[in-house]
């Protein structure tokens, strides 16, 4: 098939992902995917693919040219990012045309880290276990197990029918994660709090912590705190998923995202709920955050709410709902 | 919590989204209780549930808190470890595996025997002396926790984790041996290599080495080293 998109530059870093990988932990492979899985779901819903399509994760930096006429969704963080230099606006299907240059500057607007760019028909690279993602611990999935390099060329699948009806449509507003420079997530409590101090939640509750500059797509090192165990705290090794707060004996707590390994030995104070690591996602080296801890009832609440988000009906383009009142009236 | 044949099971979630049944005391035992429930668990394909990680003594059970409650996954499971039995001690499948142990393919074997008291030959007997058993995949694709390891084999990780181990090398540590699929930094001390490969994601499954597996170690004999 031939290409859509070749990119100019990648920028930080460019890889292919999608909702990630179902049912290979138990052969140690993460489940990776999207860091933001929601803005994942808008990018795909607003072109027309499925929810779960594989799109490009983005970071600042990132320059691409279209090989051909096509539908393209832009969600996540605000990158500053242009199309043929005039400003591209984002949660927005937008059509875009044959030679156009779509560029990703960086952080505007004093919050976060990752880009969704969704193509109609989905970004065409070869299934592996189950997903196109990529793995760039194990160097397997999204184009050749690698982050995108310049000179590379993307290919889509078939693109759904009637194109030019989903362009203009816009993600509404309010049915979009809250999104900020210092989030708030909430955590279920682990269960090895008899490795804590019995004050060990409430500290972490009420301390202000910053993402390290070891952080990447794997975990999140959180500096700002030490929770020691409370005594020698040797567990054999359990299943573990992208949410899990664990904390090894120096006290540092790591939060564990995408591309976090399937299994962990260290202790577990909590477990970030699902519906706010997009939130996470969208943190870069250097950003705060606070967690507060929540009863698994209000956990459950917040994922139909997110659901409800994922679901949400599309708005149309005020200028294309004008277009079809003058057609109407005419 | 429930008691099966001296094992305590504790059902804890791991977020709104996973159930952790954990069981103590972590014996064998309670590993092959473990792998039995992840395959029962598998065929039964419940609504709403996800493919379970079985570890050491703990099955991690992912779900979809819309569709199934916590507990309503831990009645299931609760259901399902009074009517299942454990994984045969002896595994139906064997892996026999070469291995070239020592020297260069195991810089760590000297210390090893060092630490344990023993002949460096004499490590290397107990360790192809006996059938073992893979308890988990985890840490990385494809590598297996295998064990339990003699007693006389036991033995706390290094103390300076290494930044990076070869692939193929096979090592021990806590009681276990593992097997590195790839380049990864480790902290298990390096006793041999192998040149089976542990992990390919393109085929099926991906992993060589199943929880549940028998695993035998041959030594070879390495002529560069002879």
């Amino acid at each position: 098939m031939s290409a859509v998109l070749r990119i100019v530059a990648p920028g930080v870093l460019a890889t292919v992902q999608d909702a990630g990988r179902q049912g290979t932990q138990r052969h140690g492979v993460p489940t990776g995917g999207a860091m933001d899985q929601f803005a994942l779901v808008a990018a795909n819903r607003l072109v027309g693919n499925a929810p779960d399509a594989a799109a490009l994760e983005l970071m600042s930096g990132a320059i691409f040219e279209l090989r051909a006429t096509t539908l393209l969704a832009l969600t996540g963080a605000d990158l500053h990012t242009t199309l043929d230099d005039r400003p591209l606006p984002l949660w927005t299907a937008v059509l875009a045309r044959r030679g156009a240059r779509l560029s990703v500057q960086a952080r505007r607007g004093g919050w976060g880290a990752r880009a969704y760019l969704a193509i109609a028909g989905g970004v065409d690279v070869p299934l592996v276990l189950g997903s196109r993602s990529t793995n760039l611990t194990s160097g397997f999935g999204g184009l050749a197990g690698r982050a995108l390099r310049a000179g590379d060329e993307l290919a889509v699948g078939p693109p759904p029918a009637r194109l030019l009806e989903l362009a203009g449509q816009r993600w509404p507003t309010q049915a979009r994660p809250a999104y900020s420079a210092q989030p708030t997530l909430q955590l279920v409590p682990g269960p090895h709090s008899d490795c804590f101090t019995p004050d060990a939640l409430e500290r972490l509750r009420d301390t202000t912590l910053r993402l390290s500059h070891s952080s990447n797509r794997q975990g999140y090192r959180l500096e700002g705190i030490a929770l020691p165990h409370a005594h020698l705290c040797s567990l054999p090794s359990l299943g573990v998923l992208p949410g899990v707060v664990q904390v090894p004996p120096d006290g540092t707590p790591i939060l564990l995202m995408a591309d976090a390994q399937t299994t962990g030995g260290y202790p577990i104070i909590g477990v970030v709920i699902a519906p706010d690591l997009p939130l996470a996602a969208q943190l870069l080296p250097g950003d705060s955050l606070h967690f507060t801890p929540v009863s698994l009832e209000a956990a459950v609440d917040a994922r139909r709410t997110f659901r409800a988000w994922c679901d949400a009906a599309l708005d149309a383009d005020d200028a294309l709902t004008m277009l079809r009142w003058i057609e109407m009236l005419a | 919590m429930t008691h099966s044949n001296s094992i305590t099971w504790r059902y804890l979630p791991l977020g709104e989204a996973a159930l952790l049944l954990e069981g103590t005391p972590a014996t064998p035992l309670a590993n092959r209780y473990v792998l039995a429930l992840a395959d029962q668990l598998a065929a039964r394909d419940l609504p709403g549930v996800g493919a379970a990680v079985p570890a050491i003594n703990s099955l991690l059970v992912p779900f979809d808190p819309l569709c199934i409650t916590f507990e309503a996954v831990r009645e299931h499971l609760e259901a399902l470890l009074d009517h299942t039995a454990p994984a045969p001690e002896t595994p139906t499948r064997v892996v026999q595996l070469p291995v070239r142990f020592g020297g260069a393919h195991g810089p760590d074997l000297d210390d090893v025997a060092a630490g344990c008291g023993l002949a460096p030959q004499a490590v290397v007997e107990l360790l192809c002396g006996a059938v073992l058993r893979v308890m988990m995949v985890g840490f990385a694709p494809g590598y297996p926790y295998i064990g339990p390891l003699p007693e006389q084999l036991h033995l706390p990780r290094r103390a300076t984790p290494r930044t990076a181990v070869p692939p193929g090398s096979v090592a021990i540590a806590a009681g276990l041996a593992g097997i590195y699929p790839a380049r990864l930094p480790g902290g298990w001390h390096l006793v041999g290599r192998t040149d089976a490969r542990l992990f390919d994601p393109h085929t099926v499954p991906p992993a060589l080495l199943l929880a549940g597996d028998g695993v035998q170690f041959v030594p070879v004999i390495d002529e560069a080293q002879a």
